[in-house]
């Protein structure tokens, strides 16, 4: 992987990348680790030290996990009647001072909408991992789909902003867990961390970093005597202080548009601060927030755009191309949104047709129609499925010798 | 880039497939090599249809799943005609022939053995049926070593039933003394 790592820094300069390179060898030895495995020790990792969920194929083993782990190091774990409760509790108890995680697949996610546009006004540090199945509905429980991509950006109303990380691998799940929960500590609000089934249900050979090694951030406490306490105060960086219950500080929580200090307000300069902050906080740190991986990308005149476990089957087919010296590179975000805009302009600028491989009817592609409107429609290429099967390396590579 | 080994553990829900592929995997990781488990199957948890790819491998694995096979094991008739032309060339395939009557392709690497016969018959029960199959499979293609698989499978199923499983690995073993050609 340390090939991938500087390509990543290259197009992205992550300053703080979840995981500090060790220079001593890990003493964590090799396990074979599920997806879903990963994301409950990264959450344990991070700090979580509260879960409410409500379990749901394929997710469930991270409730599972941590209804185990939690209480034996003094944290709660509460299994909830609903997905809406779940919500509801992770936002709750990250009022009071915890740092909270709840784990759902499509219809709890959709469930969830209301309180992640809840815990997005009100600021609230929250991370909900969504491992995707075959939708719409209850669709099929088992089965894999690409499907919430856009639901993870604009599922809940109100137009705002949304951070959304999703790893390609077990050992990824365990880094992007553990960066959801950090990114939610320091910009304040809720990060969605999205799997496939499949990625969720993998069991892969890893090697976690030792514990000492994990940067862990959290959100960032008031130094200002309570009477001064302002709960919506920002910084330079959009980034505010924040008080938990408990603690002397009195602050007001509501989903109404409020101002500095909690309380409801309709008026216009105080809606619009509010609406600017919650934007900017995320477009002032797009450099922060993110990350994307260049695989074979220099020479590349073919480029396939892929995320998750499509990427997967898009790198066996770069190099099964590449073995018959066609110039085809990947491109794959580990942040969906932000949609690396920069990067993905920037790395495309040169290539002349792009494939866009999904398990659904149309999502990222016009993420990256957007991008490239100095090339024809007919030099980008769509690849989409929604049977529950994958989208396999054969599949790719024939699109990629149809096209050069 | 070095080939990687390709296998897919085929049957029905309730035969034990998933676990069988998750020792598997965790045999490889003994080897020190790479590898990777997959699943598919339906909602239920008995009946339906079920199977697990395991890929081993000395460089990194992009996709997981197993797409054209070196070993195909099918317990049920269904999985074989199913899978059984997405064996490569060389490839082996072992089939349960107590639930597979028909092939409709044998090579020189066809293995026809009723493990689930031989389990009922010899450990009174058909439950050691994936760890039989699993253990005849590992030692027919030595794609982990035998060392290996006996810690995977210690570690891998519940302190009780571990002689029990250990018993039908050495039959597997045993199977594939007599079988093989």
């Amino acid at each position: 992987m340390p090939k991938t790592k500087t390509e990543k820094t290259k197009v992205a300069a992550v300053k703080e990348a979840p995981i500090k390179e060790s220079p001593k060898k890990d003493n964590r030895k090799v396990v074979l680790m599920q997806g879903n495995e990963a994301v409950a020790l990264g959450a344990l990792d991070a700090g979580v030290n509260f879960f409410a969920g409500y379990p749901i194929t394929p997710s469930t083993e991270i409730a599972e996990i941590l209804a185990a782990e939690l209480p034996k190091r003094n944290g709660v774990f509460v299994q909830m009647e609903d997905e809406i409760a779940s919500i509801c509790a992770i936002t709750g108890a990250s009022l009071a001072g915890a740092k909270t995680l709840t784990a759902t697949s499509g219809p709890g996610f959709s469930l969830m909408q209301e309180g992640i546009g809840f815990a997005k006004i009100t600021e609230t540090p929250c991370v909900v991992v969504n491992v995707q199945r075959s939708g719409p509905s209850t669709g099929m429980p088992t089965s894999p789909a690409q499907g919430d991509i856009m639901q993870a950006k604009w599922g809940t109303h109100g137009d705002a902003p949304a951070i959304v990380l999703y790893p390609d691998s077990v050992k990824e799940s365990y880094e992007l867990t553990i960066r959801a929960v950090n990114l939610s500590e320091k910009y304040r609000t809720c990060v969605i961390l999205l799997l496939d089934e499949v990625i969720g249900h993998m069991r892969e050979a890893v090697t976690l970093p030792d514990i000492e090694n994990v940067r862990v951030i959290s959100r960032i406490k008031p130094t200002v005597p309570p009477q001064w306490y302002k709960h919506y105060d920002e910084n330079q960086k959009y980034l505010s202080p924040l008080a938990s219950y408990g603690e002397g500080y009195r602050f007001h929580v509501t989903g109404l548009t409020h101002d500095s200090h909690g309380f409801p307000t309709n008026k216009a300069s105080e809606a619009a601060d509010m609406m600017e902050r919650l934007r900017k906080k995320i477009s002032h740190n797009i450099r922060d927030l993110v990350q994307i991986e260049s695989h074979k990308m220099e020479d590349a005149t073919i480029a396939i755009f892929a995320a998750g476990i499509t990427s997967r089957a898009a790198k066996s087919a770069v190099a099964a191309a590449r073995a018959e010296g066609i110039k085809v590179g990947l491109l794959r975000p580990l942040t969906i949104w932000p949609f690396p805009d920069d990067a993905v302009r920037r790395m495309l600028r040169n290539v002349e047709t792009v494939i866009v491989p999904e398990l659904n009817q149309g999502q990222l592609i016009h993420e990256i129609q957007r991008l490239t409107k100095d090339k024809s429609d007919s030099n980008l290429i769509a690849i989409q499925r929604v049977n529950g099967r994958l989208i396999t390396p054969n599949d790719i590579l024939r699109k990629i010798k149809e096209v050069c | 880039m070095a080939k990687n080994y390709e296998i897919r553990l085929s049957g029905s829900g309730g035969q034990g497939l998933i676990l069988a592929g998750i020792i598997l995997a965790r045999a490889a990781v003994h080897d020190k090599r790479r590898t990777t488990q997959t699943q598919s199957y339906g909602p239920e948890s008995r009946g339906g249809y079920s199977r697990a790819d395991v890929i081993i491998s000395d460089s990194e694995i992009y996709f997981p799943e197993a797409t054209s096979f070196d070993c195909l094991l099918s317990l049920t008739q269904e999985a074989c005609d199913k899978y059984i032309f997405d064996i490569k060339e060389q490839g082996v395939l072992i089939v349960d022939t107590t639930f597979v009557k028909n092939l409709s392709l044998v090579s020189d690497n066809t293995y026809e053995v009723p493990f689930t016969d031989i389990a009922q018959e010899k450990l009174g029960s058909p439950i050691t049926t994936n760890i039989i199959s699993l253990s005849f499979l590992v030692k027919i293609t030595g794609v982990v070593k035998p060392e290996s698989l006996k810690k995977a499978i210690e570690e891998s199923v519940k302190p009780a039933f571990v002689s029990l499983n250990l018993k039908a690995m050495e039959l597997g073993f045993e199977l594939a003394q007599q079988y093989k050609k």
